[in-house]
């Protein structure tokens, strides 16, 4: 790598455009959502700049409290098992041999690169009250009904009433899992792929049994891709905003369904800015960390 | 079935680490395949069905492509789609390119700082992004409209474009440059010759995947965009909220169809780099 300031020139050239625009309309966009958020409304929606902590009072009061919480807890069981799912998945391809990992991984990505918007309403093609599995389950009993007939029991099973499976917490939760899984296997597949697996052998050869070497070896091993995969779809199913709008019932109101009626029907746009901090608060604060670990090793890794 | 039985004797040969020998690992793994393709199958298989009011399946039919062909508003959310998709991909492709290259070669202070913060985009929830743009635009006094969109569809393709870049880059031998200085090429002529036929499969890959990000993007788009400013995923959105037809089934087929195809040359230009120089 080169010193920039050896190639002042070329550095200010590539560098440049891209770091202007993200500065313009990513950093300075987010900056003025900051400064809104310690803004005040006005009666007819209008923001006034103000320096009020209300905003963030106002967004822990009981019931947007009651939200942010069911938002932190929806995440967290999202999160959970995203882990339990996509472990085995991460552990299988990194251990794979080498000509199935890309096509495999290929398999477990693909589905990443359809239109969330797609994934989620296709959930609702298969739970609906009209959906595959209702439709399933209304011609199995159909089904058993016909066969009781014959047996001459008719008007035994009733009508098929269609179950209500959509619009609740539990579709939420599968919704955020369906939709947030490859941003787990990846970075943990990532960890797992360059662990080194001499401590494994060493751990099976010395007696521990696969279930311990999971738990004494591989899992602190995979740590640093758990730590970034879990907190990525925490994030991510915290803050998702289709998912609990399209699966989620009357009272599945999530933190980032909230921020979009601020913007929109509520227009209360400083409360709506605080929302969006408290949610991005989390984000800085565990990225700033990462960073500086990275920065300490580097140092170490120099000093060595 | 004999080698199940090969297998079944050789069990106690088999390395403890290769876990894909193991049925609970298939099993995960199928698991966790037919929860992935599932819903999508299901989705695209009931397109072609000729029954409206259910998802039952009636026999095979077509006209719900048809019906979803001759909608007008539908045409002009697609081709919208594609408008914005195309003018972000050559901008974010660019922008992107020259800042992967940089990071690559360059070394500055405050480096680590800088690249988290440009890779914010890619790790902040869709929805503050979505709603920071909007402030933004409503602040400096720009009204919305496709412009709006295609500015905000490039500030967040521009890192996914920067990280392909530099991965391909990861690959360069810097002593190709170095040679081609040392036989007298110019500093330009050295990227031009050199460094940028290297970077081509990189920038195919990036362009195909900042226009397939940008034509699936629902959320920013959505808050981004005026009023009637439909793009593709957002008429979908007010299609599903109205009825759920089979005809949004043969949109969004359209959509996945499109994204897919294009992923899967991206992906394999990828896959072709890893694999080294010619051979």
């Amino acid at each position: 790598m080169e010193d920039w300031r050896k190639n002042k020139l070329p550095f200010t050239i590539f560098m440049g455009p891209a770091t202007f625009w993200l500065l313009v309309f990513f950093t300075i966009p987010v900056v003025v959502i900051w400064v809104y958020s310690f803004g005040e409304r006005g009666p007819l929606g209008q923001t006034y700049l103000a320096f009020s902590f209300d905003n963030y009072l106002r967004a822990i009061e009981p019931i947007h409290l009651q939200i942010l919480w069911k938002s932190i807890w929806i995440g967290g069981v999202s999160t959970l098992l995203c882990l339990i799912v996509g472990f085995p998945v991460a552990l299988g391809i990194a251990f794979a041999p080498d000509r199935w990992k890309n096509p495999l991984l290929l398999v477990v990505v693909l589905p990443f690169f359809t239109n969330m918007l797609i994934r989620t309403f296709a959930w609702i093609v298969v739970l609906g009250t009209r959906g595959v599995v209702n439709s399933g389950l209304g011609w199995m009993h159909g089904a058993l009904d016909g066969l009781l007939t014959l047996t001459g029991q008719p008007d035994l099973m009733g009508d098929f009433v269609p179950l209500e499976l959509l619009y609740n917490n539990y579709t939420v939760v599968v919704g955020l899992v369906y939709v947030h899984l490859p941003f787990l296997i990846l970075p943990l597949y990532a960890t797992l792929e360059k662990l080194d697996r001499s401590y494994l052998e060493a751990s099976l050869d010395l007696g521990a049994g696969q279930w311990r070497t999971f738990f004494s070896v591989l899992a602190p091993l995979a740590m640093p891709g758990i730590v970034t995969g879990c907190m990525l779809v925490f994030i991510l199913s915290m803050g998702n905003f289709l998912v609990p709008d399209r699966l989620g019932g009357t009272d599945s109101l999530m933190i980032g369904n909230l921020i979009a009626q601020e913007f929109n029907k509520a227009r209360d746009w400083p409360f709506g800015a605080a929302l969006s901090f408290v949610v991005m608060y989390p984000v800085f604060i565990f990225f700033a960390i990462n960073a500086l670990r990275a920065r300490r090793q580097e140092r170490a890794r120099a000093e060595t | 079935m004999t080698d199940a039985i090969v297998s079944r004797r050789h069990r106690r040969e088999v390395n403890p680490l290769e876990y894909l020998k193991r049925p609970w690992m298939w099993l995960a793994l199928l698991g966790c395949f037919v929860f992935l393709y599932f819903p999508i199958v299901t989705l695209v298989a009931f397109s072609f069905n000729s029954y409206k009011r259910a998802f039952v399946w009636k026999g095979f039919s077509l006209k719900w492509y048809e019906k979803a062909m001759s909608n007008a508003s539908l045409h002009e959310a697609f081709i919208n789609s594609m408008h914005v998709a195309a003018v972000s991909t050559v901008v974010s492709t660019a922008l992107g390119a020259m800042l992967g290259l940089a990071l690559y070669r360059y070394w500055f202070p405050w480096k680590g700082t800088y690249e988290g913060i440009i890779h914010l985009p890619i790790v902040i929830p869709e929805i503050c992004m979505a709603v920071a743009m909007v402030t933004f635009f409503w602040a400096v006094g720009i009204d919305l409209s496709l412009t709006t969109v295609i500015v905000s569809h490039i500030a967040f393709t521009i890192p996914f474009v920067a990280v392909v870049i530099r991965a391909r880059m990861a690959g360069f031998d810097v002593s190709l440059e170095e040679a081609s200085r040392d036989l007298g090429a110019s500093e330009w002529q050295t990227f031009w010759y050199v460094t940028f036929p290297y970077m081509i499969p990189g920038l195919v890959a990036g362009a195909l995947m900042s226009f397939v990000l940008s034509l699936d993007d629902f959320v920013i788009t959505f808050f981004t965009a005026g009023v009637g400013d439909n793009t593709f995923p957002v008429k979908i959105y007010s299609m599903l909220r109205f009825s759920v037809t089979p005809e949004v089934n043969a949109a969004s087929t359209v959509l996945i169809v499109i994204t897919l195809s294009l992923t899967l040359v991206a992906m394999i230009m990828q896959s072709r780099w890893t694999k080294g120089p010619k051979e």
